[in-house]
């Protein structure tokens, strides 16, 4: 750790010292909101079909998916790791809920079953990880390739879109609405609460932090640091299942290729929404915001007419400019 | 003063290296304990072992008449043994009092769960630094404080639960001299509440200042264990280069 890292997300606040609103413009979250709504006023004044309540529905809910994955990724790099296999796991889970379905399997009993094999892909990457103590790049490399291979071993290079009894209730789930908002985007919500109280008000939270603060004193100080790190990346295999789940439901058909790429958008929400990739920092509300960001950037992009080409540059700018910021605001 | 502690035969291997070399040590009640020797001489594996990191690979620790047989830090925690490390092992990106409380947090009941109580564990840092007469704030983040406050975090630590012996690791290398005497006074502090100190240091007046008892190390072996008033810092340091070849 550098002795001068951001002190944004000050994971225990304490006694508060200054103006709740120096507070918040202390933190990255606030700064990635004002550049949504900045970039969101510009494009609704180049193409004002941006604001409508459709649009704006349609990328949160497309936010949504990525954001759920980053809710997973937020402890791995708050503990100092990395999980690159995100998006071959929600490949596996996916595939393995349209086998299972398909098979004629109870979808309350799918569900269970493509959780569980989430939560064991990524506990596998944790135990590689936390035992064998080989770096969290390369071990989630291997498995972002052995879990793609296995998505195309078990589901034959087949297209599902013939759910059986299933069908109805997983599509309403993942496509449908309640209350008038698409229900990935209360599993959003649900999501950002949930680790939001496990990363600042449980043991577990705070010994992630510890863990991607100071390993060795983590150690020292007797927590388990293996039991922690495992925690992390089963977590973060379980919320790749969640977002297969709610992903099939939204697509109605599952392909082998499903979640193909999606890690680097998701190391990317999560970079944007200022988790820091040495560890450290990092926080819930953060990874959908920056989840939100990046899929503000791609259908703004859309509708001002600009060449989807270009995605990959505004992305990659708006990664380079949160980290940018990020150490400007902590240097001071 | 009564013994507190004794180590017997003590042998460290890392594999074909033996780090100690039967080393025998009594750790007496309220005392401070110097404890001395060159780099690789074998102290901080002494001190590990005594904080439960190593088990060694014969001998014997025995406390208040007790054998231990540590399973790691934290069960030598549970024994009322205490260690501030040398680079003070902090977290930097969590808080003083969130550093202070590490592995041990005060968690409080909202309804039928379980929760991080960190007004109390505030609170009681915020007592622990000013009897330790520190500036440090619990709630500031440990990544912007000086080396003395950091001093005063991780000393801090040692002082939550009822410590017997508390191990510390080059106290006062890191820090200034007006923190110097600080820490010294807070090491004589511990002795008069009846804790017994064990001071490794590089630093000779600091040792001659605070210490009762010197102990030298050299090559794994013991070489020296004598009142600090029937030794000087010319002697101490012969026998740590190995000039003077026990005393």
């Amino acid at each position: 750790m550098s002795s001068s890292g951001p002190h944004h997300m000050q994971v225990d606040l304490g006694a508060a010292k200054s103006s709740l609103a120096a507070r918040l413009f202390g933190t990255q979250e606030a700064w990635i909101t004002l550049a949504i709504l900045a970039l969101g006023i510009v494009v609704s004044l180049i193409a004002p079909r941006f604001a409508s309540s459709g649009n704006l529905l349609n990328v949160f809910q497309n936010a949504c998916f990525i954001g759920l994955m980053a809710l997973g990724m937020t402890p791995v790099i708050i503990s100092g790791g990395i999980d690159i296999s995100v998006g071959s796991i929600l490949g596996l889970c996916g595939v393995t809920l349209g086998i299972l379905c398909n098979a004629g399997w109870p979808l309350p009993i799918a569900i269970a079953a493509v959780l569980l094999l989430g939560i064991v892909c990524g506990s596998i990457n944790g135990v590689i990880i936390a035992y064998l103590r080989l770096p969290p790049f390369v071990v989630t490399l291997a498995t972002l390739s052995i879990g793609r291979s296995l998505a195309l071993v078990v589901s034959n290079n087949q297209v599902f879109y013939d759910f059986g009894t299933a069908t109805e209730t997983l599509l309403a789930l993942g496509g449908g609405k309640t209350f008038g908002l698409p229900n990935v985007v209360y599993a959003l919500i649900v999501g950002v609460i949930v680790l939001h109280f496990l990363l600042t008000m449980t043991r577990w939270g705070r010994y992630i932090f510890a863990v991607g603060g100071n390993e060795n004193a983590a150690r020292l100080s007797g927590i388990p640091v293996e039991l922690i790190k495992i925690s992390a990346y089963a977590f973060s295999g379980m919320m790749a299942a969640v977002t297969a789940i709610f992903l099939v439901g939204w697509l109605g058909a599952v392909t082998n290729a499903i979640g193909t790429g999606y890690e680097l958008q998701v190391i990317a929400s999560t970079v944007i929404g200022g988790a820091s990739l040495v560890g450290g920092f990092g926080s819930a509300i953060g990874a959908a915001i920056g989840a939100i960001l990046v899929e503000v950037i791609r259908n703004a992009l859309l509708i001002a007419g600009v060449n989807p080409f270009w995605q990959g540059t505004f992305v990659g700018s708006f990664i380079l400019a949160a980290v940018l910021l990020e150490r400007i605001r902590s240097s001071r | 003063m009564a013994l507190l502690a004794s180590l017997k035969n003590i042998v460290k291997d890392f594999g074909a290296i033996r780090a100690l070399n039967d080393v025998s040590l009594d750790i007496q009640k309220g005392e401070v304990l110097g404890l001395m020797g060159d780099n690789g001489a074998g102290k901080s594996t002494l001190v590990k072992t005594i904080a439960g990191n190593f088990q060694p690979t014969s001998g014997t620790f025995t406390m208040e008449g007790k054998l231990l047989a540590l399973s790691g830090p934290s069960d030598a925690r549970r024994h009322g043994i205490e260690v501030v490390y040398q680079d003070l092992a902090l977290c930097d990106n969590l808080t003083a009092a969130a550093n202070v409380f590490l592995g041990r947090e005060l968690m409080k009941r909202v309804g039928p769960i379980k929760v991080l109580d960190r007004r109390t564990m505030n609170a009681r840092s915020a007592d622990l630094f000013a009897e330790l007469k520190s500036e440090t704030r619990p709630a500031d983040l440990v990544n912007r404080m000086s080396g003395g406050q950091r001093q005063a975090v991780a000393i801090a630590r040692t002082r939550l639960s009822q410590s017997k012996i508390v191990l510390m690791d080059e106290p006062t290398a890191a820090i200034s001299v007006r923190q110097v005497a600080e820490v010294l006074a807070l090491i004589r502090r511990m002795r008069d509440q009846g804790l017994s100190v064990i001071l490794i240091s590089h630093r000779m007046p600091d040792v001659f200042d605070v210490c009762d008892r010197v102990v030298v190390m050299r090559r794994g072996q013991k070489v020296a264990d004598k009142p600090i008033a029937q030794s000087s810092p010319e002697e101490v340091t012969g026998l740590i280069t190995g000039a003077i070849a026990s005393a």
